[in-house]
């Protein structure tokens, strides 16, 4: 790889710059962007710059990791931030090595296209003087006319579908041909859908949007920017377009390993809901399933189903046994046997009071430095544990994430000996909260899925067009662009095979009959083609084969 | 759903190929050590020999009568110089049914594809490589290469029994889908060919830097000349590198199904495009005129260690959505 980085040789263009003038300066800049050479500087460039964006974590995959990372290393963190290596994928040197790449990429095609176009409707060369210089070339003689030779040999030839120049003066025994000019379109095709890939890209990045939301069981979701529990939007979104689809989620389905053992124990299996849904606020309903690899469409956006947990149901009452609201309280997962967190407000309750805790699938006791834990994900028997928390829930109003609890204005309530007050639930149990502030009853579970809805105008275009390009990729590299020449001579009944310095003789008199013919088969390929040499002893077979038929017709 | 009799057929059939395999291993250096050195003999004998006649006519004029002596040490016919090489062929063709058989088994005991987990891709991108060599071999003398097929597939089968191995078990559900069958399918069998293509890479340069420098060992005497290795090279990178292209694509469908978006910067995707991107400059080097075709034949070898990274090291240590290595 070291000498891979070999810049292209500027020394010997940089002595003739003074003499350049601007204009001329401009041309070499840009032969020298357009360049093979350069194309593949840029490639190998591109190839090393992706890398960083695996090895440090990602704003755009992974932004709580990104934190942590600067948390845990502030200094080297600040540099790397500053570099953009958090960001690689939208970091301006990453950009300037693409759109490079692109320009390069035009720069390219454009003269090609012109080039190949122009060969298109042109006639292929006319053959050599001496065949047998050719680097791979087949001689044979045939018993049959030079004319009846060299009507096979179009016949053959055109059947291999290889273009033949049209015939001249004073070269009546030769046949100069072409073919395999599908490779330098598929190479054409190959480049400029590439293009067309980071064009889509580009399309979906501007005018494609992606939100996320949690949806318990039961409940109903109607699509609306403001509805999204986060949502991202390109920058020439109009988010009033969103179309107002909306969905309820009836049941979430979910199965777990409980087989197989070592790490596979307790691995997700099954995740499949089973959705009312309509297109629009009054559109029939339709019943339909969500599952992974099995998103929803409504129009050209997509709902992918690519998260689920569990949201207790709780109830709350105060002193006087009113109820203050049940609350289904969704709680995020926080390792693979789903000790999930959450918290509950009740705004309603005077002064207002916030439930933080855990609540556990398959209650497993608990850790001296993690608390409650679970064992397994699914409900086996789950349990909820919960601190208790007094004070103003929102303070100065700010908005806040529904599964955490702001307590900078709240008090931890205690009991009566002044310890800590910890509440632990099973389903269907109620506890008195200290201090007659009134009850709270775990009523039940139901499970939440965690949707994505996806908008992305880019997303057929990127299709498409890698599908070309993917053609256009088995075109280039399998087609061989081959010249095939062709030259009989007359030898009348000579036996001796006097090969091409025979080319003179003026056309015979022989009997038809008895007449041979030598043939030669010569061939020019583009690129390595190890297969000519066998490509053109074919041809000569089959040619000989074919003037014989006719021959004997 | 999971049957552990099948699953332990399975791991036998696996283990029973890694014996034949260290077997074939034996017989192909065995064809190397004996062909390399009677290539060798060879271009060292022409000279030896035309001096040898000479003098020896000159015996004759001598008159010694003798005539036994005069019975020139014509190399035997290659029947016997193949026989190594034959018996390595036909023990890879054993081991070749053998991984077949423990794959299929692997598949039968979970019921799906077994393309799930590291260790399952491993021995799946070994059969292919097997595969693809044992077909080749019908249709060419590929004796020569057959060490430098089976020492890597014996060394990544010891790796995925040892290291990655995972018991059969059911799939998470963001691998349940079509999707993963098309994608790791054809990676598993681009990255085989991958495999075979930086085998001969590495042989190409060093034949190639043993003839530049006029000293070429007998396990190279016996392969074919530098640009014939090189031109082979390139002949497997263009059959792959268009299947890559399959991989990535088929990849960002499946990805788009299951994630909501067909690109996204995941580590894996990362190195899958870095791969890809790296073998687009073997190609274009190849083509690109100043630059020779060892310079080239090292960005492919340079692609497979990317494959390596992508495989071993991202998989394991590099958190990304694509974390079921099951290790
Ligand atoms: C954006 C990244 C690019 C990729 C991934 C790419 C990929 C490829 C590939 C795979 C080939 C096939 C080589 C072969 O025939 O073996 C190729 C050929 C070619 N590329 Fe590119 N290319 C890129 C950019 C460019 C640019 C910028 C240029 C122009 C400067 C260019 C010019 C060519 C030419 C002229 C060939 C034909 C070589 C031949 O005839 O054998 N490519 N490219």
């Amino acid at each position: 790889m070291t000498d891979t980085r070999k810049a292209p040789p500027q020394t010997s263009a940089q002595i003739r710059q003074p003499r350049l003038g601007l204009v001329g300066w401009l041309r070499w800049m840009w032969r020298q962007l357009t360049s093979m050479r350069t194309a593949l500087m840029l490639l190998m460039l591109l190839a090393v710059a992706a890398v960083p964006g695996s090895i440090w974590p990602q704003r755009s995959v992974d932004p709580v990791r990104v934190t942590e990372y600067l948390r845990e290393n502030p200094t080297t963190g600040e540099w790397l931030d500053r570099f953009g290596f958090f960001d690689v994928y939208s970091s301006p040197w990453f950009a300037a090595i693409y759109l490079l790449l692109m320009i390069s990429l035009v720069g390219c095609i454009v003269p090609r296209a012109g080039q190949h176009w122009r060969t298109l409707r042109a006639q292929p060369p006319r053959a050599p003087r001496n065949l047998h210089r050719l680097e791979a070339h087949t001689r044979t003689r045939v018993d049959a006319p030079p004319e009846a030779v060299l009507e096979a040999a179009r016949r053959v030839l055109g059947r291999r579908r290889l273009r033949i120049r049209a015939a001249e003066e004073g070269r009546e025994l030769e046949i100069a041909a072409e073919g395999g000019y599908l490779r330098e379109t598929g190479n054409l095709v190959f480049h400029i859908s590439l293009l067309a890939v980071i064009v889509s890209v580009a399309v979906g990045h501007l005018w494609g949007w992606r939100g996320e939301i949690i949806v318990p069981e039961g409940e109903t979701f109607t699509s609306q920017a403001a509805r999204f529990d986060t949502l991202e939007a390109g920058p020439w979104v109009d988010e009033n377009s969103i179309q107002p689809f909306s969905l309820r989620l009836d049941r979430l389905d979910v199965e777990f390993e409980t087989q197989a053992g070592g790490a596979q124990f307790g691995a997700p299996r099954l995740f499949e809901g089973q959705f009312t849904t309509t297109d629009a606020p009054g559109a029939p309903e339709q019943r339909q399933v969500l599952g992974v690899n099995n998103p929803l469409h409504f129009g050209s956006t997509s709902v992918f189903l690519l998260g689920n947990g569990y949201a207790p149901v709780v109830t709350v009452t105060d002193s006087d046994g009113r109820s203050l609201g049940t609350f289904t309280a969704p709680f995020l997962p926080q390792d693979d046997t789903y000790t999930s967190t959450g918290a509950i407000k009740v705004p309603a309750a005077d002064p207002q009071l916030g439930f933080y805790g855990a609540f556990l699938p398959t209650f497993g006791g608990f850790d001296e430095a993690a608390g409650p834990i679970s064992t397994f994900p699914d409900l086996m028997d789950p349990r909820l544990a919960l601190g208790v928390y007094e004070g103003t829930l929102f303070p100065g109003g700010r908005p806040q994430s529904v599964y955490t609890l702001d307590t900078a204005q709240m008090e931890q309530v205690t009991t009566t000996d002044g310890d800590v007050s910890r509440i632990l639930l099973a389903p269907g149990e109620t506890i008195e909260l200290p201090g007659g502030r009134g009850t709270v009853s775990f009523d039940g579970v139901v499970r939440w899925g965690g949707l994505v809805v996806r908008h992305d105008p880019g997303r057929v275009p990127v299709l498409i067009s890698s599908i070309v390009l993917l053609g256009g990729l088995i075109a280039m590299l399998t087609v061989k662009r081959r010249r095939v020449f062709v030259r009989v001579t007359d030898q009348g009944q000579a036996t001796t095979d006097q090969g091409e310095a025979t080319t003179d003789q003026g056309e015979g008199t022989a009997d038809p009959g008895e007449r041979h013919t030598g043939l030669t088969v010569a061939g020019l390929a583009k690129g390595s083609d190890p297969q000519l040499q066998d490509y053109l002893d074919a041809l000569a077979e089959e040619i000989t084969a074919a003037a014989r038929t006719k021959d004997d017709a | 759903m999971t049957d552990q009799t099948l699953a332990q057929a399975s791991d036998i059939a696996v283990w029973a190929t890694m014996v034949v395999l260290t077997l074939a291993m034996l017989a192909f250096a065995g064809h190397l050590a004996v062909t390399g050195t009677r290539a060798r003999d060879r271009s060292a004998a022409a000279p030896a020999q035309a001096g040898s006649m000479t003098s020896a006519g000159s015996a004759d004029e001598a008159g010694s009568g003798s005539v036994a002596v005069l019975a020139p040490e014509t190399p035997e016919p290659s029947a016997p110089n193949r026989r190594w090489g034959v018996i390595g062929l036909q023990l890879t063709w054993l081991a070749t049914f053998g991984l077949i058989a423990g794959v299929a088994l692997r598949g039968l005991s979970v019921g799906r594809a077994p393309l799930g987990n590291m260790y399952e891709f491993a021995i799946v991108a070994v059969m292919f490589t097997l595969i693809v060599y044992s077909a080749w071999s019908l249709r060419q003398d590929r004796l020569w290469l057959g060490l430098f097929i089976t020492l890597p597939a014996t060394l990544i089968l010891a790796a995925a029994k040892l290291s990655w191995y995972t018991e059969a078990s059911q799939l998470m559900p963001s691998l349940n889908s079509i999707w993963l069958v098309i994608h790791v399918t054809v990676a598993t069998l681009s990255v085989a060919l991958f495999t075979i293509g930086c085998a001969l890479a590495l042989l190409y340069l060093a034949k190639d830097r043993a003839e530049t420098k006029g000293e070429v060992p007998h396990w190279l005497a016996a392969l074919p000349s530098a640009p014939s290795l090189e031109r082979i090279t390139y002949g497997l990178h263009i059959v792959a590198f268009p299947l890559w292209t399959f991989t990535l694509i088929a990849g960002a469908i499946w990805a788009e199904q299951a994630w909501g978006r067909y690109w996204g910067w995941d580590p894996k995707e990362v190195w899958t495009f870095v791969i890809w991107v790296v073998y687009a400059a073997y190609l274009h080097a190849r083509a690109t005129s100043g630059w020779t075709a060892r310079k080239a034949t090292w960005l492919a070898v340079a692609g497979f260690g990317c494959i390596i990274i992508n495989y071993a090291v991202v998989n394991i240590f590099f958190v990304g959505w694509h974390s079921y290595s099951g290790v």
